[in-house]
């Protein structure tokens, strides 16, 4: 005998959604997991409440807090809106570390030889415009492989990354080393370090005035137009005429040039020195940035200062309540597990058993 | 002779999101019956049949198979109730045998007795009359024969109910006969049959009975003896519409494009386009037949600029005098030179449209370089956006509405109607009607003779030979990569085309 039976849940295709419910859907994202997060700070044996209000004020509870909060937002601001173009394109450019790293290089070469020889307000231009045109070119190298002869770029970006940290290390240790036997490099002139301006490195202003930039660039230009049509279908992009390997390069030209301004605003602007570890993972926990903010410019602003409110006051967490500052990265694991995951309920509704079809469920 | 409902539907409903594709669907098919599946593109027929087949799952309504009330939520549960379809693209591992690929995935304990199995398919073969071996790999078969293939794995399956989803959509007029012959067998046989079509013609010759979808509703049931294609068409459209092409002559018809001896290879190094020649006259629509994957993409293309020539020349003549050689030049010189091309791929968004922008996003691939600034210019792209959205009738909430998320007849329309409006001097279309509902494919037509008359040339890939036998002026016909012939539309038959499109000349062993 054939038993009549309905499945338990099924899926079921939305057909668009108003905007607003979307955002709706995204924050409760945000909420479950910090109420994940704060389960795990429980296990640790902590208070979650206390824990979240010490990330809190530790990020933004004083003004030096919030400036350092600042400092660590701006490089994962600026690196975000760089990938944004190649992600767009479905260019997967993993290698955004190692075009901030060449790009602070090519700032330091001026920072630490061209100091004395070139007025402060030309030097700073200079020492932005080499890091740009350096982490250009870096982002340049595998692009030309792809469009030439199709290689992976996800590999070859990623790999380029060790290539140029390896390149550091042999500067630190060798020609640019300050005290013999010291392996570090000496700290820039204060010539060659970025102004404050409101306590913190200009560096925020030019993020700033990229976020606009970049946002205009791929809404409004032909050349963001290009990207979305390449990243939507190659096939067509050839259709319509385009040069796709012309464009695929140009446009890693300028995701690599934005990161390596940022690698410039790191060095002359945070660090003011180049150590191997001037990247110091931006490049890739800007990928994160660019995602949860589904590549919207202004979105990513609220996400990287997200993230740096979490990793700032995960360090204040460490020192006061002796949890593991790690626990942020843990947080921002979650965070971006649940935003991911959150748009397979944007795009699909829950069916369950002997419910009729209305009642869809949210996440 | 007693008849046993095989299948009852009752009320079935689905909906994807806000789409209602069946809306309380009522059918009932008997044994020994043939049953068409009648309706526009986007009806809702494939929906239907795919909760037979168990790929969805009704939202609403219960399916009754010989009278019980059954549940089925995957295709295994479909072929537990003898429920088997035959989709229209073919699910087949090429390097494995006819055979082998029937037994795949059969659950049978123990190994697998190869040999039983080729026996078995042969005396299916036998029995329906069905024309393949089963030792045969699937690579070295013809579109037809793997279709029979799965028809025959179906069958392996113990299924007696059988969905065809457009069955005769990849088949020369011969083979459509044959399969139809096949289809008459099993029905004597007592099984079930369902076809899912838009061709009316073979409705009539074929079927016992026909129901007819239309925007998700079931419109009513007749026998096939008692109706007509007008008939059909009016409950299809629900009013009624006119199934004239005109084809009016173009004074002097002009030369506009001549080929000679092209030829091209793919990737592989195989002849896709064999010393192809032929002239193109402004001003008349030459349609272009053969069975699917005969060159005829690859010909558009390679006079578009967009498959690499080995061979030949490829003349353009513009109205305005000069010829000119477009073997060489980029995509982008050529249409600008007025040679466009409406290539309307199997996947109709992989190639001229980008799915995830609207309407106006689409209209911008055309002129999205124009003007010397930085910006793109969206005003004028809005403005013929909105043009073909009211004149081609396209069903969309907004003109910035994501083009993927339209149902494949609208898809179309927005791309034909995009490169229709650039007014072209050669225009050049393939399967521009694709399963585009009735009203709007003679919509098509008429604008194709429209640029005719405005002294274009037309190239006209096309499926249906009735069709091209009412559109066309002429009809080259392409097989393997040659051209196999080219005939006077007006006075040629499709048995004629049919044979030129299985051989060369149309003659045996040619």
């Amino acid at each position: 005998m054939k038993e009549k039976k309905t499945p338990l849940v099924r899926l079921a295709k939305r057909d668009g959604m108003e905007a607003w419910k979307v955002w709706c859907i995204r924050a409760c994202s945000v909420v479950l997991a910090l109420l994940l997060g704060a389960l795990l700070i429980a296990v640790t044996g902590s208070n979650p409440l206390t824990a979240y209000g010490t990330i809190l004020s530790g990020a933004l509870g004083k003004k030096t807090a919030i400036r350092q909060t600042v400092k660590i937002a701006v490089p994962l601001l600026g690196c975000a809106l760089a990938i944004a173009p190649c992600f767009k394109m479905r260019f997967w450019n993993i290698g955004a570390e190692g075009q901030i790293t060449a790009g602070a290089i090519a700032a330091s070469y001026f920072a630490l030889f061209w100091a004395g020889r070139l007025p402060g307000p030309v030097l700073l231009p200079v020492m932005g415009l080499a890091g740009a045109i350096a982490g250009g070119i870096w982002a340049l190298i595998p692009a030309f492989f792809k469009a030439k002869w199709n290689t992976n770029e996800t590999l070859f970006t990623l790999m380029m990354n060790y290539i140029v940290i390896g390149l550091v290390r042999w500067l630190q240790g060798g020609p640019w080393e300050g005290r013999p036997g010291s392996q570090i490099i000496p700290q820039f002139d204060p010539s060659a370090c970025l102004p404050r301006v409101l306590g913190v490195h200009c560096g925020w202003i030019i993020v700033l005035v990229l976020v606009v930039f970049m946002h205009v660039y791929m809404r409004y230009t032909k050349h963001g137009y290009e990207i979305a049509v390449i990243g939507d279908s190659v096939n067509t992009a050839r259709y319509a005429g385009m040069n796709v390997g012309h464009i695929m390069m140009r446009t890693l030209f300028l995701s690599g040039a934005i990161s390596g301004l940022v690698g410039y605003i790191i060095a002359s602007g945070a660090n003011n020195t180049l150590y191997d570890g001037v990247a110091g993972g931006v490049g890739f926990t800007s990928i994160t940035v660019a995602w949860l903010s589904q590549l919207n410019a202004f979105a990513m602003v609220g996400i990287s200062l997200l993230l740096a409110v979490l990793s700032k006051g995960a360090e204040t967490l460490q020192t006061r309540m002796s949890i593991p500052a790690s626990l942020s990265d843990i947080i921002t694991g979650i965070l971006l597990f649940c935003m991911l995951g959150c748009e397979f309920f944007i795009n699909y509704r829950l069916i369950f058993r002997g419910k009729s079809h209305k009642e869809g469920v949210r996440s | 002779m007693e008849t046993v409902c095989a299948i009852e539907l009752k009320g079935i409903t689905k909906r994807f999101g806000e789409v209602v594709a069946n809306d309380g669907i009522d059918l009932t098919l008997n044994r020994g019956e043939i049953l068409s599946l009648l309706g526009e593109n986007g009806s809702g027929k494939t929906t239907l049949m795919n909760m037979l087949s168990g790929i969805y799952f009704p939202d609403e309504g219960e399916i009754l198979v010989s009278g019980e009330p059954v549940s089925i939520r995957s295709p295994k549960d479909a072929f537990a109730n003898g429920i088997g379809m035959i989709h229209q693209h073919y699910k087949l591992v090429d390097v494995f045998t006819a055979a082998e690929n029937i037994a795949l995935g059969l659950e049978e304990r123990g190994r697998l007795d190869i040999r039983a199995v080729n026996e078995k398919v042969s005396a299916i073969c036998q029995r329906y009359g069905f024309d393949i071996d089963p030792t045969q790999k699937i690579y070295n078969m013809s579109v037809s024969q793997k279709q029979t293939v799965e028809i025959v794995k179906v069958l392996y399956r113990g299924a007696d109910i059988l969905i065809l989803d457009e069955p005769t959509a990849v088949l020369t007029p011969q083979e459509t006969d044959r399969l139809f012959d096949v289809l008459r067998n099993m029905r004597a046989d007592g099984k079930a049959i369902v076809i899912i079509t838009h061709k009316l013609h073979e409705v009539m010759a074929l079927s016992d009975k026909v129901a007819v979808l239309r925007k998700g509703k079931y419109i009513g049931a007749v026998r096939t003896s008692q109706t007509n294609p007008q008939a059909l068409t009016d409950m299809m459209v629900g009013r009624s519409v006119t199934l004239n092409i005109d084809r009016p002559r173009y004074e002097t018809p002009v030369r506009r494009l001549e080929l000679k001896g092209v030829t091209c290879l793919d990737g592989e190094g195989v002849k896709r386009l064999d010393n192809v020649s032929f002239t193109a006259l402004g001003g008349e629509i030459l349609g272009i037949a053969g069975i699917a994957g005969s060159g005829q993409r690859e010909l558009l293309e390679a006079v578009s600029g967009l498959y690499p020539v080995k061979e030949g020349s490829i003349t353009y003549a513009p109205p305005d005098g000069g010829d000119m050689e477009l073997v060489g030049r980029t995509p982008m010189e050529i249409r600008r030179s007025g040679v466009v091309m409406a290539f309307v791929p199997e996947d109709r968004l992989g190639m001229g449209l980008v799915g995830s922008m609207g309407m106006t996003g689409n209209m911008m691939l055309r002129s999205w370089r124009k003007g010397k600034s930085a910006f793109v210019n969206r005003k004028d792209p809005n403005e013929l956006a909105l043009k073909v959205w009211k004149d081609l009738e396209v069903v969309v909430p907004s003109t910035e509405f994501p083009v993927r998320r339209l149902s494949g007849g609208n898809v179309q329309k927005v791309l034909v109607g995009r490169e229709i409006a650039t007014a072209p001097s050669v225009l050049m279309c393939a399967y521009a009607v694709r399963g585009l509902d009735i009203n709007t494919s003679y919509t098509i037509y008429n604008l194709l003779t429209e640029q005719k008359m405005k002294g274009a040339a037309v190239i006209y890939v096309g499926e249906d030979l009735d069709v091209l036998l009412e559109l066309c002026d002429r009809i080259l016909v392409l097989c393997g990569g040659q051209v196999s012939g080219v005939v006077d539309a007006r006075t040629a038959t499709k048995d004629q085309i049919g044979l030129l499109m299985t051989r060369l000349g149309g003659k045996e062993g040619a």
